[in-house]
């Protein structure tokens, strides 16, 4: 219902980043969607699509909450849903600085089988791929996740680093890891005209992630790290489409994991909702 | 007493300190911001390129023809139109949290300046046919 009432689409401003968080908030009231694919062919096991449906909502200028569905699907085993994410990232300083950090808290509710690896800790590596559906979901993942996310914009690039602390809420260690990204559009200045495939519709950048062990066994041993080129495109629309292909640097990660996905911005998604609600929304 | 006295003088100056940051955001913005130069001033292309720039980052809160919506300002105002170039990049760059506005950092700087182009050449309300 709510696409026929809805006025119009914005673009979204995260870059063409698939792990790493930047410091942009969400715009207060714009609702932006996303499908995100991962899909890999772990050795030694079966390959895999993994998908992840973000809803990801503008609270307050410093407030952005987003909710994700997991779910996968492993050809010869079975297609199943494996779990929630509700994250909340806080931005720490109201003005623009060379370093802002945004201070990011998840709770997620999933299972063993979940492929969709929105991130990377502790020694988590290619055998986790392996297990076979029936197996893996039985393993319960309630964890609580915080990042500290610090993002910087200077002359056109994008550079954002992420720490992650991971704990699993069973009698698990902490896991840390950890993303870091950089990206430019392809121009800087935007042309009049609206245009497909001109050169500022075009985001480049690379970005790196992996795990760095438990409070037990912190640093590189034993875990996986990849490097990722991403590229992303937008239409004169809206709608983002990214592109990105990991390549896995050390024997515990997997070799590639091709990723992708699709975003559209609802802009103003709740003064509409109230609006259609009549609850007293914004008057002009 | 003396306690007393002090802390008069202390919500004193907090009152003054506070009445210096109200203002509108363009109002708040520092000195070496205003001062900057508009790098495409006079072109006619670039406020067509911020009009683009607005409709797709700026229009579903302040309104197609920057009229304003809610409690997203009209931008077709005296405020605005009076405003240095530098003041208002700055306000793109940082937004006002208080005033829900985000920051629009992420815009590279020229597509920033290209926006300032075209609410430049807005003018006054007046001037426009708003909606």
């Amino acid at each position: 219902m709510f696409f026929l009432l809805y006025a119009g689409g914005s673009r979204g401003a995260e870059g063409p980043f698939f792990i790493t968080y930047t410091h942009q908030m969400e715009e207060p009231g714009n609702l932006e969607l996303t499908t995100k694919a991962v899909t890999g062919s772990p050795d030694g096991g079966n390959g895999f699509i993994a998908a992840a449906a973000e809803f990801e909502y503008g609270i307050k200028a410093w407030w952005t909450t987003e909710v994700y569905l997991d779910g996968q699907s492993t050809p010869a085993e079975s297609t199943i849903f494996t779990g929630y994410r509700w994250e909340n990232r806080f931005r720490m300083l109201s003005r623009e600085h060379w370093i802002n950090p945004v201070l990011y808290l998840e709770f997620e509710d999933i299972n063993g089988a979940d492929k969709t690896l929105l991130e990377v800790v502790g020694h988590d590596g290619e055998e986790d791929l392996i297990a076979p559906n029936d197996e893996a979901r039985r393993e319960k993942q309630r964890e609580i996740e915080a990042k500290l996310i610090l993002g910087s914009y200077f002359k056109g690039w994008t550079i954002a680093e992420n720490f992650i602390a991971e704990k699993n809420l069973g009698h698990e260690p902490y896991e840390f890891g950890y993303a870091a990204g950089i990206s430019r559009p392809l121009a800087l200045a935007a042309t009049p005209d609206r245009c497909e495939l001109c050169r500022e519709n075009f985001q480049a950048g690379v970005e790196v992630y992996g795990g760095l062990g438990t409070h037990s066994d912190f640093g590189f041993r034993g875990t996986s790290q990849y490097i990722a080129p991403t590229l992303g495109w937008t239409s004169a629309g809206g709608i983002m489409l990214r592109v990105s292909t990991g390549f896995g640097v050390t024997t515990t990660s997997a070799p590639v994991l091709v990723r992708f996905s699709v975003t559209y911005e609802l802009s103003q998604f709740g003064r509409t909702m109230r609006k259609a609600f009549d609850m007293g929304g914004d008057q002009k | 007493m003396k306690i007393f006295r002090a802390g008069v003088v202390l919500i004193f100056i907090s009152l003054i300190h506070a009445a210096e940051r109200k203002g509108t955001p363009v109002q708040q913005a520092p000195a070496k911001y205003v001062q900057l130069q508009n790098p495409f001033e006079g072109t006619q292309s670039a406020a067509q390129a911020g009009q683009k720039l607005f409709a797709r980052e700026c229009a579903a809160c302040h309104g197609k023809n920057a009229g304003g919506i809610g409690k997203a300002p009209p931008l077709v105002t005296p405020d605005v139109s009076r405003a240095a170039p530098g003041a208002l990049f700055w306000v793109l760059r940082n937004g006002s949290m208080k005033r829900g506005m985000p920051s629009f950092a992420h815009l590279p700087e020229p597509q920033r300046w290209q926006i300032v182009s075209y609410l430049k050449s807005l003018g006054p309300l007046s001037q426009l046919s708003v909606h």
